[in-house]
């Protein structure tokens, strides 16, 4: 199949020369056969065995098989599939085999500096399982334990919030399984879309309308959520105060949660600051912290504060004076003003000065961006273990007790301690459309099992199931083999494990 | 290019032969040496469908004209299957996957001494029967819950000898609503074009339904630019009876015209039976 015919293009239609019918393929559209696709302007296969490559070594440079271009570039690489790289064959595409009790699809042997490795790889199907998502956001999105809904069902629900983030449970086999036939489809997709790295819309009962994406700014009500505040009010005080003394008499860092007043707060009299006589509206709750002088909105820093002056009820004509410093700046560091009391003491907005706008660039720079996290966590059942052992309780062990390594996809997991191989993987980390389903409902993901040769044996492995990975780049899954760069981030999971520490 | 794909399955008992967008799954039933030299004769017929098709595609994408006769085999039987069926706009494209298992059947069991087989062309399936012989169906009725629906089993006695199965989610594009339309009748063929023309009937105007022109989806497609079902909402009672009434409608008429046995039409948990004095006998569940 010559790749020039296929990729001519007209009108980003593509011609499948694969087999006598000759379907015209339109962008995003599969041929009759629906074994051949048009992906932005290339015929791919579809539902292929996914092998990541290392296709640049640790400098980053491509591995020395691949020839160098003439003027000494690098190349890039053609997505072809590389017989000297090293080579992970992930989950994706690999089924599964049933009954349980019959080893998994693919059972690979390859070397790894010397050491003899085999992965055990299979798309396992999960009813147990659900997705963990954390929110980079302090709005109020809902009470906890509130029933979080897509299309209207009951999906999952939210669960206790965590630092600068709020945390949503969701998916697991009773909203799956245990509900009505609606409950579970749109559990199942909208945990599928998620996992898939797609943007899924969701409403929190008494609470907000969320559009969450992994990787990307959550959406509230609407209002992206652009960064993570460095921390309240008080806490910014807390943290900048000494890059603020001496060069402003006040600071005030206006937020919707806590308003801090650097003067009154711990932080300033530590400083041995004297008392400016400014007083912000809204409830005091301990020195130098206000509750309620803010709302959320689309003004500073995400309050719905445009002038700064106007949260400043009074400045007490006793105690503060002409020429005094006033610093205002928002907990995200973008909004800032700079004012100088005048002989009537009326803030005066002036230039800020040069040092104090490092220290505000710096809250900015500290403020991160707000994120959607997206977590797979399923439960590794006993029948899929069946597939990589006579006796699944081994594996069992020998994951707990570090000697077999886990991975999804080829992406790092976490494995839960205690009973059972339960884990915890980053979507993100996983390449695109990983997952998929089957009309159980339940979850269809990529798991794979590495480990020493040896330790395979001992664990009772299949042992004449095992193929070369030669043999399988060859041969492929039913619709052939897909190479994939490796996700440079992720370690390469047939290296040693050194540590508890190393996923 | 690619060449036919032949293959035992795992479990030893079937037969896959695939080329391009031909995919069928054949098991056929006696002893094993009778049931190889069957799937030897069913794999060598199998060499040429495809390009036998391919040579008169053009023709077989659009109307038929009154006095055409194909020069192809299966063509033949597609036109066959879509003769009856004048009053509506029917391509001989829609009886292809019946004709095909029709075709790999009837030169399968020549000769043979095979107690009772099955070729199942991705849904579209030619049965066939000796005195005696009994084969069970399982009938789905919702894409996402395949292990609902009923069974129904068929025997020498009765007629069918082809099974389709049509709906909007399928392979091919439709022009209604329904979930899926399973039809019985005595040839593949002819279920073929039966379940097509009965789901593009299961129809009704609502605001969660949406359609493209067909040419849109597929440059290739012989339904030109009419409208296709791309998309179906949340439905009430209402809008799902009067579609199902009307698909309903044509699948009588089809069946008092005796181009088919039976119809069972399925949206949305709601169903209805045509032909139900043959059916009765033996679905059961559905």
């Amino acid at each position: 199949m010559s790749e020039d015919k296929n990729d001519a293009k007209n009108d980003g239609v593509i011609t499948c020369d694969a087999c006598p019918v000759l379907c015209r393929i339109r962008e995003g559209k599969t041929g009759a056969c629906s074994r051949y696709g048009n992906v932005e302007g290339m015929l791919t296969r579809t539902d292929p065995l996914v092998v990541t490559q290392q296709i640049s070594n640790e400098n980053g440079d491509l591995v020395p098989f691949l020839p160098d271009a003439k003027d000494g570039k690098q190349l890039e690489w053609d997505g072809s599939l590389n017989f000297q790289s090293p080579s992970f064959v992930t989950g994706i595409g690999a089924t599964t085999t049933y009954p349980d009790y019959k080893p998994a699809p693919f059972i690979v042997s390859s070397e790894h500096h010397g050491a003899d490795m085999v992965t055990v790889v299979s798309e396992g199907v999960f009813s147990y399982c659900g997705v963990k998502v954390k929110i980079d956001t302090d709005r109020y999105i809902g009470p906890e334990a509130a029933p979080v809904r897509v299309k209207g069902e009951q999906v999952g629900h939210v669960t206790t919030a965590e630092y600068g983030s709020q945390m949503l449970a969701l998916g697991g086999v009773h909203h799956l399984t245990g509900g009505s036939k609606k409950e579970g489809n749109a559990t199942c997709q909208a945990m599928l879309a998620l996992c898939n790295k797609h943007a899924v819309e969701m409403t929190i009962d008494g609470g907000a309308t969320l559009t969450v994406e992994a990787g990307k700014p959550p959406v509230i009500d609407g209002n992206i959520e652009e960064r993570m505040r460095v921390g309240c009010g008080s806490a910014t005080i807390g943290m900048f105060a000494l890059q603020w003394h001496g060069h402003a008499d006040e600071v005030i860092v206006v937020d919707d949660h806590i308003t801090g007043v650097l003067s009154e707060h711990q932080s300033g009299k530590f400083l041995d600051m004297p008392p400016a006589g400014i007083r912000v509206r809204g409830r005091r709750s301990t020195a130098g912290r206000y509750f309620q002088v803010a709302d959320p909105g689309a003004g500073w820093g995400g309050t719905d504060i445009t002038e700064p002056l106007s949260i400043i009820e009074s400045i007490d004509p006793k105690t503060a004076w002409s020429g005094m410093r006033l610093l205002m700046v928002s907990t995200t560091g973008e909004d800032h003003a700079y004012f100088v009391l005048d002989d009537d003491l009326k803030p005066v907005a002036v230039e800020m000065p040069a040092e104090l706008a490092v220290s505000v660039d710096r809250i900015a720079e500290n403020c991160e961006p707000a994120l959607s996290t997206v977590l797979f966590m399923g439960g590794a059942g006993g029948s899929l273990r069946a597939g990589v052992t006579v006796n699944p309780v081994l594996l069992t062990r020998s994951v707990r007790e570090l000697r077999t390594r886990v991975t999804c996809g080829g992406a790092p997991v976490y494995v839960w301690p205690g009973g059972g191989i339960t884990v915890m993987v980053d979507v993100l980390r996983m390449p695109d459309n990983s997952f998929g389903y089957v009309p159980t409902p339940a979850l269809v993901a990529p798991i794979e099992f590495s480990m020493p040769r040896d330790e395979f044996v001992a664990l009772g492995g299949y042992e004449d199931h095992i193929k070369p990975l030669a043999d399988v780049l060859r041969e492929g899954g039913l619709h052939g083999v897909q190479p994939l760069a490796w996700e440079g981030n992720n370690p390469w999971p047939l290296a040693e494990r050194r540590a508890l520490e190393d996923v | 290019m690619s060449s036919p794909q032949v293959a035992l399955l795992p479990d030893g008992r079937r037969l896959h032969l695939q080329h391009g967008p031909i995919d069928l799954v054949i098991e056929a039933f006696g002893t094993r040496e009778e049931v190889g030299a069957a799937y030897r004769q069913a794999r060598d017929r199998f060499q040429t469908v495809l390009s036998e098709l391919m040579a008169e595609l053009p023709e077989l994408r659009r109307l038929v004209p009154a006095d055409w006769s194909p020069e192809g085999v299966i063509a033949a039987r597609m036109v066959r299957a879509v003769r009856p069926h004048t009053e509506e706009f029917v391509t001989p494209m829609a009886a292809v996957a019946g004709s095909v298992a029709d075709e790999v059947m009837s030169t399968m069991v020549q000769g043979r001494n095979i107690a009772k087989a099955y070729i199942n062309n991705s849904g579209d399936i030619a049965v066939y029967l000796t005195p005696g012989e009994t084969l069970r169906l399982g009938i789905v009725s919702e894409l996402f819950n395949p292990t609902a629906g009923g069974t129904a089993d068929i025997a020498f006695e009765q007629p069918v000898r082809g099974i389709a199965t049509s709906g909007w989610q399928g392979r091919s594009l439709s022009f209604g609503i329904a979930d899926a339309v399973t039809v019985l009748a005595k040839s593949a063929a002819a279920a073929d074009v039966a379940a097509t023309l009965i789901a593009n009937a299961v129809n009704a105007d609502h605001p969660t339904i949406d359609r493209m022109p067909a040419s849109s989806l597929d440059d290739d497609t012989d339904l030109g630019d009419r409208l296709v079902t791309v998309a179906v909402g949340d439905l009430d009672m209402t809008t799902i009876n009067a579609a199902l009434d009307a698909g309903a409608i044509v699948a009588q008429r089809i069946e008092t015209a005796g181009n088919i046995v039976a119809a069972a039409l399925f949206l949305r948990g709601e169903k209805r039976v045509v032909g139900v004095t043959s059916v009765a006998a033996f679905v059961t569940g559905a």
